[in-house]
């Protein structure tokens, strides 16, 4: 079972981070998958965040990263103490994430549509590599879903057969087009895909853990408008 | 027999691919069926994405970001102008390393047109901080190159071209190299420009340096073959001025003047072989002695 005495934790955490308030619903969006990726899913060190054994995440649309940082800082990736800071000038954390200044992020996003692609290359590099057991997970927002280079991805990933790869798909309906319905479009370009309850930690973890042979998978966590 | 570039490219990094296995291709269609033996050699780590050039970037950068030594190549203006902003982040602001290997450029595709054309490629490179940029002037110097910076941890632009020159020189980054001496003016020429360039300066009265990095540049060695009040007339297979802010950072301690032989910058719009652009542009032996000449009189 997810640990909701942990997540109370990470949201007296995001509390601290103020200034980015543009970025409320983005941030709360994600909160639950991250928590259920990095309490439950991820094999990932704080202690080693670098090990070569980890399982990688993207955070690609990077905006409203006070989750990303919140759940990073709670499970001990860095002092809890710099979400204080948040935004600040001297501070590492802010308002898109950086892997050069920020132990645990694997990629600098901000840049909408980018994210896949480095994690294309990434399950690419692990597969090369032999890792068999290792996987990546991307990130996105719906709305960063209109940048056309994450449909290059979408396309190429079946077609490379990354199975080590998962598209984690934030829809809090923040597209002024919009993108849905997921099955049908992501399923016809070669994906298996799976829409949960946003805010399910049963249903997150159940979509986010399953490992479907053959083909990369996408989970799309819905999030209602107003639900953010 | 002379072997192009871009077959040498294909031969040097399918070289690397055999005997690196830190080293990743990435490609989008454009030269794959000269990959085809490394492709048959390590299929997890010779990838065509397919005409999707922001991907080629990205996946690139993500190989970097696992360890890989990796060499992205395609058409220069779909290498490094239509996914620019992968090329910024990805690989720039991430601080990877990585080989942007190109064909094509200044106007190479010359029956193509403009959209195929791309003589502003290494200003805009240079506008992403700690990035080598290396422009060889043969096969042999595009080999040395790449086999010398491919795993040095830095982002390297490097330029293949169909024109080469007759000799190789012992290339490499950060280098310039005295070809001959003359009084009247320094003359700085860039990659495959060096033998028309001689040509054009038969019977002037001035030093030929060569370099095929312009990113490290030379500026030390440009100072001491310069002299006190230089002129240095730089002669650039790309728009006319790209490396003068360079060489004007290296002779900021003299009163230096300088001139430009490039490609103009105005849109390509006639269609032909190259040497025909060189002529209409001129890049030629004519046009570049024309004006060389012209730089030499007296304001």
């Amino acid at each position: 079972m997810t640990t909701r005495a942990g997540l109370d934790h990470v949201r007296e955490l995001m509390a601290l981070a103020t200034g980015d308030e543009k970025h409320d619903e983005s941030s709360t969006s994600t909160l639950d998958a991250l928590w259920v990726l990095y309490d439950r899913v991820l094999r990932v060190d704080p202690n080693a965040p670098k090990d070569e054994a980890r399982d990688r995440f993207i955070l690609s649309k990077g905006h409203g990263p006070s989750a990303y940082y919140a759940v990073l800082a709670a499970k001990g990736f860095f002092p809890e103490d710099l979400l204080a800071g948040f935004l600040e000038f001297g501070n590492p954390l802010g308002s898109h994430p950086d892997r050069n200044q920020v132990p645990g992020v694997e990629a600098s996003t901000g840049s909408l549509g980018h994210g896949l692609a480095l994690a294309v290359g990434s399950a690419l590099a692990l597969r090369a590599r032999g890792a068999t057991d290792q996987r990546v997970v991307v990130l996105c927002g719906d709305a960063e879903l209109n940048e056309g280079s994450n449909w290059e991805s979408i396309l190429l990933a079946p077609y490379l057969n990354l199975t080590n790869l998962t598209l984690l798909v934030i829809d809090n309906h923040s597209s002024s087009i919009p993108m849905g319905p997921w099955e049908p479009r992501l399923g016809s370009f070669g994906w298996d895909v799976l829409v949960v309850d946003g805010h399910d930690h049963e249903q997150l973890f159940g979509g986010l853990s399953e490992r479907p042979s053959g083909r990369p998978n996408a989970v799309v966590a819905d999030i209602p408008e107003g639900e953010w | 027999m002379v072997i192009d570039m871009r077959s040498q490219l294909a031969r040097t990094a399918t070289d690397l691919i055999e005997r690196d296995p830190n080293v990743a291709v990435v490609l989008a269609e454009i030269s794959v069926d000269r990959f085809e033996r490394a492709m048959a050699i390590a299929p997890d780590r010779v990838i065509n994405v397919g005409i999707m050039e922001q991907t080629l970037v990205g996946v690139a950068a993500g190989f970097a970001m696992e360890g890989f030594h990796a060499i992205a190549h395609t058409m220069a203006p779909f290498l490094v102008e239509r996914p620019f902003e992968q090329v910024k982040v990805d690989f720039g602001y991430q601080g990877l390393g990585g080989t942007l290997a190109s064909v094509g450029a200044p106007y190479d595709y010359g029956t193509e047109g403009g959209t195929h054309h791309s003589p502003g490629d290494v200003g805009v490179v240079l506008t992403v901080p700690n990035t080598d940029v290396l422009v060889p002037g043969c096969a042999a110097e595009l080999d040395r190159l790449l086999r010398a910076t491919y795993a040095d941890g830095r982002l390297t632009y490097l330029r293949a071209s169909v024109a080469q020159n007759d000799v190789a020189f012992e290339v490499g980054r950060g280098r310039l190299d005295v070809v001959r001496r003359g009084s009247r003016a320094t003359v700085v020429v860039v990659g495959p420009l060096l033998t028309r360039t001689l040509a054009a300066c038969e019977g002037l009265d001035v030093s030929v340096l060569y370099t095929a990095s312009i990113a490290p540049f030379d500026a030390a060695g440009l100072a001491a073959a310069a002299g006190p009040d230089p002129l240095v007339i730089v002669i650039e297979p790309f728009y006319g001025g790209t490396l003068l802010p360079a060489l004007a950072d290296a002779l900021r301690h003299v009163p230096s003047r300088f001139a430009s032989v490039g490609v103009p910058r105005r849109f390509i719009t006639s269609y032909g072989t190259p040497e025909e652009h060189d002529r209409e542009l001129g890049m030629d032996v004519a046009g570049i002695r024309r004006r060389v000449v012209a730089a030499l009189e007296p304001g």
